[in-house]
């Protein structure tokens, strides 16, 4: 068993490209869930929403990355609005259900071979990044500390996506400070008392929809960019089930929750794998018992569990406030 | 460094990919190909199919052609490792002799460093010979009218849980796999962490398979919800309790039962039958009528017991019903235990209709959602109806849109149907606030 290299591993997990863009989907869906208690289940939509707005403009239709950015934040926007149109009204497992078959419309719409030519199938889109990389003031040369680093390429898109997720933390900050903040929180606790007091609980929620959305969509153009290639099953609905764990490990309705979340997640997850494989390596854990190749399946089932436990047994993470989760709307 | 990233990219969408990789043959040396048979057994004969053009497409433009020998042989060397579409020309196979699955006409297929990939195109009686619009639309509202009726066996179950709890239970696609690994397992003899005991016959492996899954749902119930429920947790939050059960629980599958896609050994290639111009399998057939006979029974069994007496009073209105001298947690048992033999029930036939695999159940967990929102949440009637018409749909929307599209206009319709009608066609309109 090489400890260094799985902590190593760990280390660079909690600030790697995955951390950033989760952190971000599980911001957009703090708005959501958080503050507003709207249960969007949709949330790996708005990230397939931006990443492919931004890879078709670029690599199928051949015209500049900010168009491509533009386009993808116009596609979430429009994805938030057509979402919440018919579902707002409804009860909260409407809106649940509503989002996630959205969010597989989309998936499969991508992944189809009618549409192969524009948006790649399964294959999705590559080539694609070349012009952030222009971008890139880090020079060509390998950051390390020791065994701990990052390449040039890696530097940079951490170094924008990180910026991206303080700003994001900033606006929600000041968002949830402002009075209209404080509405989104009174919907969530008693909608029918908001409305009484004479505000469009309607139009609140669909501006926190957007918002949201948008926040979220941010972690589709930093993975785009990051592994300059996307595929449209990377946006299933694990995607979303994995921003909820972290948004609730973290703890939904604080500002941080999020980023400390996702920071916590990936360091258990990549604890999980490189474990699980040294062991199975040195000999630790018979081959009959877990290959190799089954390792993958462990993170989905430790994710499952941590989901279970901590609905049943800390539903407000580990900075939340338990008066504060919207979960016993209805 | 970039290996490591590559990795997590690698892990995060592992499952399917590591695993369409685990079905490949060992690796031969010497570049990759793609290679197949193209024959059909006919009386224990192998009659092959030779001078059938086979069309090979990949990444960077690469197109090849091969026909097959005399063997029925065919094979096209491919530039390296990725992901292929390999497609077949069947206007030279001869009359009568077709695809036995039409929609397979053309398959992606990964290919692995150094690695000659086998790929196979089942040919057989042509299913389909009818093309006149018309025999088309019977043949494919059969179908949606099957798939409809196993989707309604889990529906029902999914809407009474809602009605009595108030559950949105996402675990609800694990329960319909489960009965069918079960049965895979049992009837193969091949159960995860037991000796191998030879295998069982089909319908024993079945009832045995059902009364595991009904076992099951009363575990979940005892040890997971009942508990929740007296502690007052939230029904969010027990949604989304059951979101990660379900993932919990697919993977699980997944690691016991591997990636492949696999079919019960006594149903393997089971004949056709013409009724008019419908031809489906005798297994179709008697799988309809085992589910209609089901589902018959349930709704007798919630018009005239008394348990169903007052599961309906639950689903009206608990605090009443508990009142009246109804024990509420009973009927809760008993829901859940009739609603998970229910689900494993369509999970054993989903299986003869199309395979089994890990995520069979999740795969149609969104549409049973869709059924039982257009037919009104927490309605059992509600759900039967809503069933069939989205099987119906789902399979008939196939004339005019391309099959792989299929589901998403169903979801669309969910979309739809909460626009204009939100309590559904059978639901009441107070529920919905």
């Amino acid at each position: 068993m090489d400890w260094s290299r799985i902590i190593i591993n760990a280390l660079e997990a909690s600030i790697g490209l995955q951390t950033v863009v989760f952190a971000l989907a599980a911001i957009g869906l703090n708005v959501h869930f958080g503050y507003t208690g709207l249960l969007n289940f949709g949330q790996s939509g708005f990230l397939a929403v931006a990443a492919y707005g931004l890879a078709v403009t670029v690599a199928t239709f051949d015209l500049p990355m900010w168009l491509g950015i533009l386009i993808g934040l116009a596609g979430a926007v429009v994805l938030a609005l057509l979402l919440g149109i018919p579902t707002l009204r409804l009860r909260a497992d409407y809106l649940a259900i509503v989002t996630i078959a959205a969010a597989e419309i989309i998936r499969l719409t991508v992944r189809s071979v009618t549409f192969e030519s524009t948006f790649g199938g399964s294959d999705g889109r590559q080539a694609f990044a070349g012009g952030f990389y222009d971008l890139n003031p880090y020079p060509v040369h390998e950051y390390n500390i020791g065994n701990f680093g990052f390449n040039e390429r890696q530097m940079w898109i951490l170094t924008v996506g990180w910026i991206l997720v303080a700003l994001s933390c900033l606006v929600v900050y000041l968002l949830m400070r402002s009075p209209w903040g404080r509405v989104l929180k009174a919907i969530r606790e008693d909608e029918d008392a908001v409305r009484s007091l004479g505000k469009n609980v309607y139009a609140y929620k669909m501006q926190s929809l957007i918002i949201g959305g948008v926040l979220g969509c941010l972690g589709g153009f930093v993975y785009a960019l990051g592994q300059a290639s996307i595929q449209p099953d990377i946006f299933g609905t694990d995607t979303t089930f994995f921003a909820y764990t972290i948004l609730i490990l973290g703890g939904a309705a604080r500002v941080g929750g999020p980023v400390v979340g996702a920071m916590i997640f990936w360091v258990i997850l990549s604890l999980s794998d490189n474990i699980l494989n040294e062991a199975i390596d040195a000999g630790y854990i018979s081959k009959s018992v877990i290959s190799t190749t089954q390792v993958g399946q462990f993170r989905f089932m430790i994710v499952g569990l941590l989901l279970m436990l901590l609905m049943i047994f800390r539903p407000q993470g580990i900075f939340g406030d338990r008066r504060e989760i919207a979960l016993d709307a209805r | 460094m970039r290996k490591r990233v590559a990795f997590f990219l690698a892990a995060l969408v592992s499952a399917l990919v590591v695993v369409l990789g685990m079905g490949a043959s060992a690796a031969q040396a010497d570049g990759e190909s793609i290679f197949g048979f193209l024959f059909q057994t006919k009386k224990a004969e192998r009659v092959a199919y030779p001078g059938v053009q086979i069309t090979v497409k990949g990444p960077k433009g690469f197109s090849d052609k091969a026909t097959s020998d005399k063997t029925g042989k065919w094979s096209v060397d491919v530039p390296g490792p990725g992901t292929y579409t390999v497609s077949i020309d069947t206007k030279a196979l001869p009359k009568g002799v077709n695809l036995t699955d039409e929609s397979k006409k053309s398959l992606k297929v990964p290919v692995l460093v150094d690695q000659d990939k086998p790929v196979l195109f089942p040919l057989g009686k042509s299913t389909r010979v009818v093309e006149s619009k018309w025999s088309q639309a019977a043949q494919l509202i059969a179908e949606g009218f099957r798939f409809g009726l196993i989707m309604a066996l889990a529906a029902v179950g999914l809407s009474l849980i809602f009605g009595t709890t108030g559950l949105t239970n996402f675990a609800h696609g694990e329960l319909v796999t489960l009965g069918a690994l079960l049965t895979w397992w049992i009837s193969t003899g091949n159960l995860p962490f037991l000796p191998d005991f030879g295998g069982l016959q089909f319908f024993p492996a079945a009832a045995i398979a059902l009364v595991l899954c009904g076992l099951f749902g009363w575990a979940n119930d005892a040890w997971l919800w009942a508990p929740l429920r007296r502690r007052g947790t939230g029904l969010i939050a027990a949604m989304i309790v059951s979101i990660g059960l379900g993932i919990f629980l697919r993977y699980f599958y997944l690691y016991l039962f591997t990636g492949n896609t696999r079919q019960y050994p006594d149903y393997q290639g089971a004949k056709g039958i013409d009724i008019g111009p419908i031809s489906l399998a005798s297994v179709d057939y008697w799988s309809m009528a085992v589910a209609i006979v089901v589902l018959l029974g349930t709704i007798l069994a919630l018009q005239k017991t008394r348990i169903g007496k007052a599961t309906r009073a639950v689903s009206d209105n608990p605090a009443l019903a508990a009142a009246s001298g109804i024990d509420v947690d009973t009927v809760i048992r008993v829901v859940w235990i009739s609603g998970a033999m229910l689900a494993g029930l369509a999970g054993v036939l989903l299986g003869l209709a199309q395979g089994i695999n890990f995520q069979m159940g999740f795969q149609i967990l969104l549409l049973i959602f869709a059924a039982v929102t257009l037919g009104g949440l927490g309605t059992a009637y509600g759900a039967l109806v809503g069933s069939i018409v989205v099987g119906m749909f789902i399979s008939v929307s196939t004339l005019w849109i391309p099959v792989e599209l299929k589901n998403v206009g169903a979801l669309g319709i969910l979309i739809v149907i909460l626009l204009v009608r939100p309590q559904g066609i059978l639901g009441r309109a107070q529920r919905v606030g």
